[in-house]
């Protein structure tokens, strides 16, 4: 399954709802894309059902900031679900400095019979009108309409990198890259300050806010990551600004590792909890790490995603890859994790067995219901037929977004402009 | 490569390399290490003034470089103790800790050993004045190594990485408000006084108020006094338009 081509395609965030019947993708365009998943027919069992396109809207467009002379990009940075509470569907979609609540919902009938207008909308001479009679819905084709409901804007100064619900479904947060303002989803024209890291003096800045997300079952606490490693936990209860934490995970540094590159790819790009509430998870550059919260010392498990890239520190800093941001995600039963690589690579750990796998999505491996072979990476010495070696990896080939059905073993993976839907066989 | 090393860097070799028996091996190694460690500083450098496109900067980003700086900045200011007391010993440490860049940044000095300057016909800019390790990434500026881009994207890369380079002396007259200088402002009399002994552009002249590109501004606005900016071959011809425009 594939968008066409073009700059503006490129896919920016992909998230599945709270049920998976919908997957929605953002792109570098400010385009939304929702696809719905097929009911299973009875007549059709071994057809599983596959996304189709449901609705597409342009959720964003490029701004001007006047007072900086400097554009404000379209690209949608993220998308958030709310839990359906009726028949429309509401998803939070935000670029670098707008949140937008915009409800989907389906029409299949429509009115017919008023009296005041005739069928083409043009108004009747009321001296015309003889009788009258009750308008009557009859059925259309089935169209999907979404329309903003609210516009939550200029709250932030720096740029937008997370959104995250909160389980009261009331409340909303969002982060930019010095503060986290928490929001009403009644409430456009104010929201409320939590966290605050930006110094009085500027020129102080060494670390910045990189991923934000309210925990599961408690509304009251959030986690943030930083460019330096951490991650904070904070509770809404203990004081109305959260610049102190509850918790603060670090995992202490390998002096051997050490080098000019190491507060770079110590730099958490995503954080997540699991489904479950009780662990983390980040990804910096090179690794994945789950952390339990109820340990801040160091995390329970380390991942490395693409551990040959250590020797390449510099030449990945001066193409600029280095500073990639990559997500991470949690299956439905916290087993499993993904994440994705260059060279159209994404990987899975299994948390239980210890294994891993290393996928590829690319339109020539992927032949529909076709499995995907597991890739390898060839660190040096003899390259066996099937793997690739680490200098022919394709940097421009990155696998920044995925998600994971929140049951079942489905899985989407965006590849620049490409989204790829794979149905996993992982028990 | 290894003469190269040694003429480059007068500071170190010539006075270690000669002193030390069984210490040579030690000088090679030492000034290789700073020279890597001066091109990152060079490259990260010219990475935030990069910054200032039409597009806000990524922040993250730019704060990871600055501090990537004022690490590289912090180790030379300590080496310069260091290089007294036990020159062998620091020459060694500090490559252990780099190994991990090692290998790419080598390559780094032997593209820019290899290739020869397109303008400068007697390839005469690795017979730089001594101290001005800036030249060989000023080459890096005009010449985007091809074999270290390891992306696809390499081929947009080199005509944009040119691009930049004018966007780069463009945009020093347009000095945009923003948090990105508000950021680099403590950083830029480091930058301010790296810039006075590397490039020698900027003159005794002080600049107002020492925002990271302006430190560049001086030169347009008097004629650079060092005698060094002669030998800085097409960096010099990049400024004297600047001056006179």
């Amino acid at each position: 399954m594939s968008a066409c081509s073009g700059r503006a395609d490129i896919i920016s965030t992909v998230e599945f709802n709270h049920t998976g019947e919908l997957l929605a993708t953002g792109d570098k365009g400010g385009r939304v894309v929702i696809f719905q998943r097929e009911q299973e027919s009875k007549n059709q069992v071994h057809r599983r059902g596959e996304y189709n396109v449901y609705s597409t809207f342009q959720s964003h467009e490029p701004e001007f900031d006047y007072l900086k002379s400097l554009e404000i990009e379209e690209k949608i940075n993220k998308i958030r679900w709310l839990p359906q509470q009726n028949a429309a569907y509401f998803l939070l979609s935000t670029n670098d400095k707008t949140v937008k609540l915009w409800k989907v919902s389906e029409r299949d009938k429509r009115p017919e019979g008023y009296n005041l207008k005739d069928e083409e909308g043009r108004l009747r001479d009321p001296a015309t009108i003889t009788t009258l009679r009750v308008p009557v819905l009859r059925p259309m084709d089935l169209m999907v309409e979404a329309t903003p409901r609210r516009v939550f804007a200029n709250a932030h100064t720096y740029h937008i990198n997370s959104i995250s619900v909160n389980s009261d479904y009331e409340t909303y947060m969002s982060a930019d890259d010095l503060r986290i303002n928490l929001w009403n989803f009644e409430i456009t024209n104010q929201s409320f300050n939590i966290v605050d890291i930006k110094p009085a003096n500027m020129e102080e800045l060494t670390e910045v806010i990189t991923a934000a997300e309210f925990h599961p079952h408690h509304c009251n606490s959030f986690v943030y990551s930083s460019s330096k490693g951490t991650i904070r936990l904070c509770d809404m209860r203990a004081s109305a600004l959260c610049d102190r934490h509850s918790k603060f995970f670090e995992e202490p540094e390998d002096p051997s590792n050490r080098s000019f590159f190491s507060e770079i790819i110590s730099s958490i790009s995503d954080v997540k909890f699991s489904h479950s509430g009780r662990y983390i998870m980040t990804r910096d550059y090179l690794t994945v790490k789950v952390w339990d919260l109820n340990m801040e010392n160091r995390p329970i498990e380390t991942y490395q995603v693409h551990d040959y890239l250590r020797s390449k520190l510099c030449s990945l800093y001066e193409n600029d890859c280095i500073f990639d941001k990559f997500e991470c995600v949690w299956n439905g039963s916290d087993s499993v994790i993904m994440t994705g690589s260059y060279n159209n690579f994404f990987r899975m750990f299994d948390r239980n067995t210890k294994r891993d796998v290393t996928l590829e999505a690319s339109r020539e491996n992927s032949k529909p219901r076709a499995i995907l072979k597991p890739r390898k990476v060839c660190v040096g010495g003899k390259r066996r037929k099937d793997e690739i070696s680490v200098d022919s990896l394709d940097f421009s080939k990155k696998i920044l977004h995925t998600a994971w059905h929140p049951s079942e073993n489905i899985i989407a993976v965006a590849a620049t402009n490409n989204l790829y839907i794979f149905q996993d066989k992982v028990n | 490569m290894g003469t190269m090393f040694a003429r480059g860097l007068k500071r170190k070799s010539a006075e270690d390399g000669e002193d030390v028996e069984g210490g040579l091996a030690g000088a090679q190694a030492m000034p290789s290490y700073s020279l890597q460690r001066q091109s990152l500083l060079d490259m990260s450098l010219v990475k935030l003034q990069l910054c200032h496109m039409l597009v806000e900067p990524n922040l993250c980003r730019s704060v990871l470089i600055a501090n990537t700086v004022r690490q590289i900045q912090e180790e030379m200011a300590q080496d310069g103790t260091w290089r007294v007391v036990a020159p062998q010993a620091a020459g060694r440490a500090p490559l252990d800790r780099l190994v991990s860049t090692d290998i790419l940044c080598r390559s780094v000095r032997e593209q820019e050993g290899e290739r020869p300057a397109p303008d400068a016909g007697d390839g005469h800019t690795p017979d730089l004045v001594p101290g001005l390790a800036t030249v060989p990434s000023a080459q890096a500026l005009r010449n985007p190594q091809s074999s270290l881009w390891e992306v696809d994207s390499s081929r947009e890369n080199r005509g944009g990485f040119q691009k930049s380079l004018d966007q780069i002396f463009e945009t020093l007259e347009n000095k945009t408000s923003g948090s990105v200088e508000e950021l680099f402002a403590d950083v830029d009399s480091s930058y301010y006084d790296l810039d006075a002994v590397l490039t020698g552009m900027v003159g005794s002249t002080q600049s107002g108020h020492g925002s990271g590109l302006q430190a560049f501004s001086p030169a347009t606005a008097a004629p650079p006094s060092s005698s060094c900016r002669s030998d800085l071959g097409e960096l010099d011809h990049a400024v004297e338009i600047l001056v006179e425009t």
